[in-house]
């Protein structure tokens, strides 16, 4: 856990392409759940935000 | 001595375009290949991209051409994801998406297990089985619409003569519980063999010598599909279902033809609830927002997709 926490302080691509990927498929969730409507409000911001995190964090340097 | 194409293509070069060309380095050349296809590009895919990204943030009708455009921010985003029924049609486009996927692989797979075994008609099955996949979409959801029919259709025969009961005592395309399994059953039916052709690609490209190592280690067949078939053929199930799952996100044409997003809106995907705002009610820059938030969702999905895909390969 603090290798996890260690590479996003460090901008490894490998944590923060597991932040992004974690906030597209919750985005992807909250887009197509029947539970809540706020959720379903919410869902573009964080797909968005995932995806464009993602683009970026594909360009960091690799592990140490 | 025989000339070689390029040899040919050089004599063939008017001694004029033969200078210009001597002049330019090779950067240039790759430059003028690669420039008409990046042309194309932009042309076709990312300035129609950006021209819907700009249109989503205005109150733009593609009817009323002559009113003047006005910025409304980002309130058409607001209104797509607070409205029930665009939550709804997400809803309908999950349901469909989710089971479309797991059938067909299911079915997918087994059938090209079963294929890939060696056995008479091996080949004719395989085009048997295939066919499907080559019908238009508008054939497929016209003869589909006959078959689910409750008077004369032969599916509700079919499950009446196992289930007993009157065989138009239900309606698949008219009934609320069962138009949504109905798309997914002609789905499954017309695009299973694509699934199970890259499946067979996959398991044709294990080596024999890899069972019969297995073989002589003692590993029982079902060890064996465990632990070399299945992994060996994942890259391929996963690219099948990347395919499958872009392709059904924005499933239209077979939905229209058998449903039109019926009974009431159950069966309204995302892309015919999308066509309807564009071009029925003309909600131009409404449907751009819509059509860039499905688009951002299918990106972002084949983003983490395509990167568990990489990961799979390496091992």
């Amino acid at each position: 856990m603090s290798e996890f926490f260690n590479g996003l302080l460090k901008f490894r691509r490998g944590p923060w392409e597991m932040v992004a990927t974690v906030l597209i498929a919750l985005g992807v969730f909250m887009l197509m759940q029947p539970f809540a409507l706020w959720m379903f409000t919410y869902s573009f911001v964080t797909t968005l935000v995932g995806t464009v995190m993602f683009i970026i964090v594909s360009h960091f340097p690799e592990g140490d | 001595m025989t000339q070689t194409l390029p040899d040919r293509a050089a004599q063939a070069t008017p001694p004029k375009v033969a200078r210009k060309i001597k002049g330019l380095s090779d950067r240039a050349i790759a430059w003028i290949f690669v420039g008409p296809t990046i042309f194309l590009l932009l042309a076709i895919n990312i300035f129609p991209l950006i021209w819907t990204i700009n249109l989503s943030f205005t109150n733009f009708k593609a009817n009323r051409t002559n009113r003047a455009v006005e910025y409304i921010g980002t309130r058409n985003y607001e209104r797509i994801l607070t409205d029930s029924d665009i939550w709804l049609s997400m809803q309908a486009t999950a349901h469909f998406l989710i089971w479309t996927i797991v059938f067909q692989v299911l079915i997918g797979f087994t059938l090209a297990w079963l294929i890939n075994k060696k056995f008479r008609g091996n080949d004719l099955w395989t085009t048997i089985i295939v066919l499907p996949m080559m019908l238009s979409p508008a054939v497929v959801g016209n003869f589909w619409t006959f078959l689910y029919q409750p008077q004369i259709g032969l599916f509700n025969y079919v499950i009446t003569f196992f289930t007993g009961g009157d065989p138009s005592g239900f309606q698949m395309l008219g009934s609320v519980d069962l138009a949504p399994w109905s798309i997914v059953i002609v789905d499954t039916w017309m695009w299973t063999p694509f699934v199970m052709l890259i499946c067979l690609a996959g398991l044709r490209s294990i080596p024999d010598y890899i069972y019969e190592a297995a073989e002589i280690d003692r590993a029982s067949k079902l060890r064996q599909f465990f632990t070399i078939t299945i992994p060996m053929v994942l890259p391929f199930l996963m690219l099948a279902v990347l395919f499958r799952g872009i392709e059904n996100f924005k499933m239209f044409d077979l939905v229209v033809q058998l449903t039109g997003g019926g009974p009431g809106s159950t069966t309204e995907l995302a892309s015919i609830n999308l066509k309807r705002e564009a071009f029925e009610k003309w909600r131009t820059g409404y449907s751009s927002a819509f059509a860039i938030i499905l688009f951002v969702t299918v990106f972002g999905l084949a983003s983490i997709y395509v990167k568990a895909l990489n990961k799979v390969k390496e091992r």
